[in-house]
């Protein structure tokens, strides 16, 4: 069997380095694999870019005409939300990519390698964290072309899009945890997505909470979109409002303090089967 | 002083809610042989193959692959193991290189490294032209060897192989086939399952058969056949009015007592070296003047082990008996 004798050969030495440089390089490796999945998965393109233009042009022009009390150009107002909720609604594909990968047997080939453990997680949260800074820029530019006009100094607005990825990054966790609790991608499609509904919709981000009932309001002001949205429309907007800024980032925090413990702890359940 | 064996797995147990996925196995591989796993779906031989690759731990037992200790020592493990499953695990929508090569780096080699171990096992898998393409446009078989390639990146001493041909044509089959049997040739040690008879018997040194989570006989494919007696004629007569004829024509062929289904006009005598008393049967019958509608000379197959052993029958009609084995599910109904 020619064929198979350089198959079979003296084993190959692996590069020895200290764990945690692999733990980094293994992630990286992961998530350079799964940015190059996107431009050959039509629907997630879709997903990810035209999906939120159609957002902009529907609240723009259909929506914005009719909404007052913004206190500025309505489209100024409205970029802030939009940020939000397509970098909140981006982060469900971490939960559905994982969910993906376990369905079609990826996620048992990275277990029988002696790569980093933590990397499937951590590659996941971090190329679609890529994902979304790409989906901003986008997103900006769209804006600009529909009226929207940033103020105040250009590194509030970095200070905004430092938010807006920390947020991401937050809400991937949270969609981890969800993708690797229920049985099926289709599942973790529905259920990553279904709360986002009211909670961003429910919030500033596209509407001031002003002319929502009582009730509702007081949900809409301390929810955690609403004040990132606060946070990030103050600083696009040359009006940068500490007290949200900060409450956005403890918020974030806190959400990765919970989730990625609770990610960790549903992908060992999940794998242990 | 004897080497240890390449596997070796003792009382593995391991439960799912209610089911008992294994009830005690114990399986060994010498260094260099390939070991056929063989049973029905549910048997068990995933969850086996899941334990011996660290992808699971069990509820009790032990088990080594590689002189390691598939639990303490599972990181060490990876490195020397290479596992291709059923489901064909590589990423549809990264090209074969792309595969490969990503593979090869969470291996932890060096960048130039992995890059030429992809090379090369492209080539050697017949892989090269599609190389560049996105593996969604690859066939099942193409599937199957680049993810045979990906688990072969370390040239791995020990190597499983779970259900490496269920859905894949004849002649895929065949191929697949080959490359195991050289990679076997070349030293590997080759932990198989698989639900076909053909192919156990085909690639197998040695036999293990799995029902209800434990191994209920093993040995290689001769032993086991033996266990089902040798050889035998079947034959069906065309009247049933030549039975008696036939039974007496028949007798000093038989090498013990011959089973006779008078209702389907049925004939099953055992015989030795049948092949080389075939010309004889055929003439004595005819001088006889006994039409027959069937004749057959029938070796045991696995399947006919698996169900000696395990009572259970076959959802096969009896005419249907020479598809068994060749490359057909083993599929079975409890009666």
């Amino acid at each position: 069997m020619n064929m198979v004798e350089s198959i079979t050969r003296p084993p190959l030495r692996p590069v020895e380095r200290p764990r945690f440089i692999w733990a980094i390089s293994d992630a990286l490796t992961l998530a350079e694999r799964n940015l190059r999945q996107i431009p050959r998965i039509p629907d997630e393109l879709i997903f990810s870019t035209i999906q939120p233009v159609i957002f902009v042009l529907l609240f723009r022009y259909v929506f914005g005409g009719a909404i007052t009390g913004t206190g500025t150009s309505y489209v100024n107002y409205l970029m802030a939300g939009i940020f939000a909720q397509t970098v909140i609604f981006g982060s469900t594909s971490t939960g559905i990519g994982l969910a993906n990968d376990l369905q079609r047997g990826l996620i048992d080939r990275f277990r029988s390698l002696p790569m980093a453990k933590s990397a499937v997680l951590t590659g996941r949260t971090l190329s679609d964290l890529v994902r979304n800074a790409f989906v901003i820029i986008v997103m900006w530019t769209v804006g600009l072309l529909v009226g929207f006009q940033p103020q105040g100094p250009v590194l509030n607005w970095f200070a905004a899009a430092g938010l807006l990825l920390l947020t991401s990054f937050a809400f991937s966790w949270i969609s981890a945890t969800i993708g690797m609790a229920v049985s099926t991608v289709e599942a973790a499609q529905s259920a990553g997505f279904i709360w986002l509904f009211p909670l961003t919709f429910a919030s500033s981000a596209f509407v001031p909470t002003q002319t929502m009932p009582d009730w509702l309001r007081a949900f809409a002001e301390h929810q955690p979109v609403s004040l990132i949205v606060n946070a990030v429309r103050g600083l696009l907007l040359n009006k940068p409002d500490f007290t949200t800024i900060w409450q956005s980032l403890a918020w974030c925090v806190g959400i990765l303090i919970v989730f990625i413990p609770l990610a960790v702890r549903a992908y060992n359940n999940r794998t242990a089967r | 002083m004897k080497s240890e064996p390449a596997i070796l797995a003792e009382g593995l147990q391991k439960r799912y809610g209610q089911t008992q996925a294994l009830a005690g196995l114990d399986l060994r591989a010498e260094a260099g042989t390939v070991l056929g796993v063989l049973g029905p779906n549910g048997a068990g031989k995933t969850t086996a193959v899941r334990i011996l690759t660290t992808l699971l731990k069990p509820d009790a037992g032990h088990a080594r692959v590689a002189g390691l200790d598939v639990v303490r020592q599972a990181n060490q493990l990876r490195a020397r193991i290479g596992l291709a499953g059923q489901y064909a695990a590589v990423d549809e929508n990264l090209t074969g290189v792309e595969n490969l090569e990503m593979v090869a780096r969470l291996y932890h080699l060096r960048g130039r490294v992995a890059r030429q171990r992809a090379q090369e096992l492209l080539a050697r898998f017949d892989l090269l032209d599609a190389a560049r393409r996105v593996v969604k446009t690859y066939s099942g078989g193409m599937r199957r060897r680049l993810d045979l390639a990906a688990s072969l990146i370390m040239a791995p001493p020990v190597l499983f192989l779970d259900e490496p041909t269920t859905g894949l044509d004849p002649r895929s089959r065949l191929s697949m086939w080959d490359i195991i049997s050289g990679l076997v040739s070349d030293g590997t040690t080759v932990l198989l399952t698989t639900q076909y008879l053909e192919e156990a018997d085909q690639l197998a040194n040695q036999i293990a058969v799995v029902d209800h989570g434990r191994v209920i006989a093993s040995g290689t494919a001769d032993d086991l056949k033996r266990q089902v007696g040798g050889e035998r004629f079947e034959i069906t007569v065309a009247r049933g009015g030549d039975l008696t004829a036939a039974i007496d024509v028949l007798r000093p062929y038989s090498q013990g007592e011959m089973q006779i289904e008078a209702e389907r006009r049925h004939i099953l005598v055992p015989v030795a070296q049948g092949a080389q008393q075939l010309a004889a049967v055929v003439r004595d019958l005819d001088a006889a003047r006994i039409p027959l509608d069937d004749l057959s000379l029938r070796r045991p197959t696995l399947d006919d082990v698996f169900l000696a052993l395990t009572g259970s029958t076959a959802t096969v009609e009896p005419d249907n008996q020479q598809q068994r084995g060749a490359g057909r599910p083993l599929a079975r109904s409890n009666t």
